[in-house]
């Protein structure tokens, strides 16, 4: 630390690029974004004057309402699939694998492919002529194509839980990775069995990460806008295209600052909920 | 649990992970337009199509114009701001590091549709340095995040030792933080060009005229005789990015790899 | 006009001062302990002088030179810290050479340089050995050299010893002080273990909660401490509370309640002190002996060890037991007699 607390001029220096970055790119058309959903359109452009009949429109009018019930089940049917998968694996590589480094790479390997091609190889798995069908017709195990297998909810959770997947496997590996083995020695050592062991040590300890992956892959999802858009349908339609419809075809900007407003409320509020939530259970735990 | 089951769930769970993603090999080389089995022959034609293809040139073109001023532009802004806080005790650095995490909590619509308000109401065109203002969004927290655990993770002493050792702070940066913070600063450009090399829904709304690779294959997707030429390019950039992650594994290997700590 | 001089030095974070008004002069070529419990403000200290904190007030001067304005780079001074902050990526000769750097030496003469002060250190030919395949002891000397090769004015060791094992701890005390006389340079020593600051240093300042109690030679740091705090961190020492009673020529008499009247030397009481003052009669334990006739107790506990043994004898009247060591007693009720001369008397603690 060379001259701490008397240069802290320098230390704000060194933050100041970055603040600014984000003033201008992050701050500001947030506020524009807050500004806008208090207008109506009018033509081409924006009618005199405030208003709240956008935010009324919002949480008035019931698709709408059916749309973030719809976002935030489906995220939160991703976030609990991808993580309960994902921490079974994460285990195995903490504890039990012998090249970790080589497990690690091979895990996020994966992902280092275009998210739109990982997306639409579902489509291509999951459609009427995929992979999936001309294989089980292939084995006469079925006459006709299965058509549920696509555009519907189930397709944007399964594809989600593999697009997020590594989100969850990391978090959750590092705070496996992080726990002093001598504590689960400790815990044998007093007469706890290996189920017993988990439950009282190792799940607790692994929580942050869970709690982690659990936020990092449910504030993303619920605004995701391919995977709805390529394997959604219309009953696997989420938030993010409805707010892409009023930008681009309906044209009605206040309308999609609401909703892009709205929804970001929602999701503030359910992760802020979860997390406080997760807090008061680690307490009551100890 | 037992080791056995666990084991196999894993290779299950690995087989989950791949099985998407090796659709994309397997039918680029297949002789067919249709994605559906059985394959029908060994083919390289649809690689020949993607060379032959120019707006598919000038849209790697692009991409590889933002991510690499992306990666640099974010790497050095999170470098500056990784410091700022751990070595330097400042009031609010908490604040500002809660601002600057803020794109991890906000989805890429409502970042990339509010730049693009933005950029209307100021009278600026849509353009790629557009692209790179909003993937600097998406990337600075990536590179704040594995800057400040790399600058954690090192014995603050040894900075002070080079001090005390009469060198003024540009060459202890150079001789010592810059060659330990090696490791992070490869992981950080890496990481951040990735992402933005793949960003798709904030280069849609702000790319204007001007296509990125992400938004080519968008518009392919449409056409369904394109397909494993998609498929094919897709093959190729799961190539790249193996080759560049182990490149990149190779070099952290020639800087440090024992721990950092002093003692 | 001192070497070191400290001048009215004092430093806050947020809260109270950590170091208080410290006046301190060192000389040219001593070998200078501060001592003190962790938290005391030694480190601080020390890190003021290096240039890595800057005094809220005071002033430090090195050689006669003023050094606040000085930044770390640039003063006469050279650290081995307490995590030895040896340079990961450098092998052992680039870790030493990288102070020269400025001298621009011909590389045959930055060669012998290093090869040199590996020598001074005992690790002749491990120059090309990686920063991780150094022993504890080993990264301690790469430190100590890497600071000793500039030839600075001032060497300064925070806790140089800490991390190592007993012995080895020992073994590097005798060889920290023989390289100590070679090289002749001034050392600055901080440490918490009274034991290392004594047997190494010409002069020891202790230190708590910020301010320096005392400021001595080992013998008499030991022999005639200032205040109880330097007599209780320095050795066992027995406390027992008494009352001044008389001072006639070169003799005091104190009445020390359990203990009688008792005598000693006047030049052994703190300075200044008055008829009827209520005083801390202090005697350390080897100065106690087992006698035929004396204050009466019984040994509540023993601890052999060899030659001499420790005992705690437990006396009526009061609650803590009285620190002896000697030779074993007879068996049964036992007497104690003080030494007179070997009596300190110490201000009151109220």
């Amino acid at each position: 630390m060379p001259n701490k607390g008397q240069s802290s001029s320098e230390g704000y220096g060194l933050l100041a690029p970055t603040l600014v970055v984000m003033g201008v790119a992050l701050a500001a058309p947030l506020l524009l974004m807050v500004l806008t959903s208090l207008q109506a359109q009018s033509g081409p452009g924006f009618a005199a004057g405030w208003t709240l009949d956008q935010y009324g429109a919002v949480l008035g009018r019931a698709s709408y309402r059916l749309l973030f019930l719809r976002s935030v089940a489906i995220s939160a049917a991703v976030t609990l699939v991808t993580v309960a998968l994902a921490y079974p694996m994460a285990y195995f590589v903490a504890f039990h694998a012998k090249h970790k480094f080589i497990w690690l790479v091979a895990l996020t390997i994966p992902f280092w492919t275009s998210y739109l091609l990982r997306v639409f190889a579902w489509k291509i798995i999951l459609g009427y002529g995929g992979v999936i069908n001309s294989a089980l017709m292939r084995l006469h195990l079925i006459d006709q194509p299965l058509g549920v297998l696509l555009y519907n909810p189930f397709a944007v959770v399964v594809t989600l839980a593999h697009a997020w997947a590594a989100f969850a496997i990391l978090p959750i590996y590092v705070s496996l990775e992080k726990i002093d083995r001598s504590l689960l020695e400790a815990a044998s050592d007093l007469g706890d069995g290996p189920l017993r062991r988990f439950l009282r040590i190792t799940l607790p300890l692994s929580m942050p990460g869970v709690i982690g992956a659990a936020i990092l892959i449910f504030v993303p999802t619920t605004g995701d806008y391919v995977t709805p858009a390529l394997v959604g349908g219309t009953q696997g339609t989420m938030i993010a295209n409805l707010i892409e419809v009023q930008f681009n075809s309906v044209g009605n900007w206040p309308l999609g600052a609401a909703l892009s407003l709205v929804s970001m409320a929602i999701v503030a509020v359910i992760a802020g909920l979860f997390l406080a939530s997760a807090r008061a259970a680690a307490k009551a735990a100890r | 649990m037992k080791s056995k089951t666990l084991r196999l769930y894993a290779f299950a769970y690995l087989a989950f992970l791949y099985v998407p993603v090796l659709v994309l090999p397997v039918f680029s080389f297949n002789n067919s337009q249709f994605i559906a089995f059985p394959l029908s022959g060994f083919t390289t034609r649809w690689y020949g199509a993607l060379a032959a293809d120019s707006v598919l040139r000038h849209a790697l073109s692009n991409s590889l114009t933002v991510g690499i001023v992306t990666a640099l532009l974010s790497t050095m802004l999170g470098l500056a701001a990784a410091r700022a806080v751990t070595r330097y005790r400042l009031r609010g650095a908490g604040a500002a590091l809660g601002f600057i995490s803020l794109p991890l909590f906000i989805p890429d619509i409502v970042l990339g549709l509010s730049l693009l308000m933005l950029l209307g109401a100021v009278g600026l065109p849509l353009s790629l340095a557009a692209v790179v203002l909003g993937h600097l969004l998406v990337c600075v927290p990536f590179a704040l995040t594995v800057l400040i655990a790399r600058f954690e993770g090192f014995d603050k002493n040894l900075e002070e030792a080079s001090a005390d050792l009469g060198e003024d702070g540009w060459m202890t940066f150079w001789r010592i933080t810059f060659p330990l913070m090696l490791p992070g600063i490869t992981a950080s450009l890496l990481l951040t060009f990735i992402t933005s090399f793949d960003e798709f829904l904030v280069a849609y709304f702000l790319s204007g005229t001007e296509a990125t690779l992400p938004i080519y294959i968008w518009g392919q997707l449409r056409f369904p005789e394109r397909l494993p030429m998609v498929l094919a390019l897709g093959a190729i950039i799961l190539a790249v990015s193996v080759a560049l992650v182990i490149a990149a594994e190779y070099i952290r290997n020639l800087g440090v790899k024992k721990p950092m700590v002093g003692a | 006009m001192s070497f070191l001089s400290i001048a009215n030095v004092s430093k806050s974070f947020s809260g109270p001062p950590v170091v208080n008004d410290v006046r301190l002069e060192v000389a040219r070529g001593e070998f200078f302990a501060l001592l003190g419990p962790s938290g005391c403000g030694k480190t601080t200290l020390l890190r003021m002088i290096a240039g890595f904190e800057t005094p809220d007030s005071g002033t430090i001067a090195i050689d006669g030179e003023a050094m606040n304005a000085v930044p770390p780079n640039l003063r006469p001074t050279n650290m081995v810290f307490q995590s030895y902050a040896i340079f990961p990526h450098l092998n052992v000769f680039d870790n030493i050479a990288y102070g020269l750097r400025k001298l621009k030496l011909p590389k045959d003469q930055l060669r012998a340089r290093v090869e040199a002060i590996l020598a001074t250190v005992r690790l002749d030919g491990l120059g090309g050995r990686a920063a991780d395949q150094l022993s504890g002891g080993q990264r301690q000397r790469v430190a100590l050299a890497r600071a000793l090769v500039r030839e600075s004015k001032i060497l300064l060791l925070d806790e140089p010893l800490g991390a190592l094992d007993k012995r080895l701890r020992e073994a590097m005390q005798v060889e920290l002080r023989a390289i100590q006389r070679k090289v002749g340079i001034t050392f600055l020593l901080v440490t918490h273990d009274q034991e290392e600051a004594l047997s190494l240093s010409d002069r020891v300042a202790v230190m708590h909660q910020g301010r320096i109690l005392q400021v001595a030679d080992p013998r008499t740091l030991y022999e005639r401490p200032s205040c109880r705090e330097v007599a209780g961190f320095i050795g066992e020492m027995n406390f027992f509370h008494a009352t001044l009673r008389e001072i006639a020529g070169e003799t005091a008499t104190v009445n020390a309640g359990i203990l009688g009247i008792l005598t000693l030397p006047a030049v052994n009481l703190a300075p200044g002190m008055k008829i009827d003052d209520h005083i801390l009669l202090a005697i350390r334990p080897e100065h106690v002996r087992f006698a035929a006739s004396g204050v009466a107790g019984d040994v509540a506990a023993s601890t052999f060890l060899g030659e001499r043994s420790h005992f705690h004898v437990k006396v009526a009247g009061r609650s803590e037991p009285v620190f002896v060591s000697g030779s074993a007693p007879p068996a049964g009720a036992v007497h104690l007699e003080f030494t007179p001369e070997k009596l300190i008397g110490l201000p009151s603690d109220s």
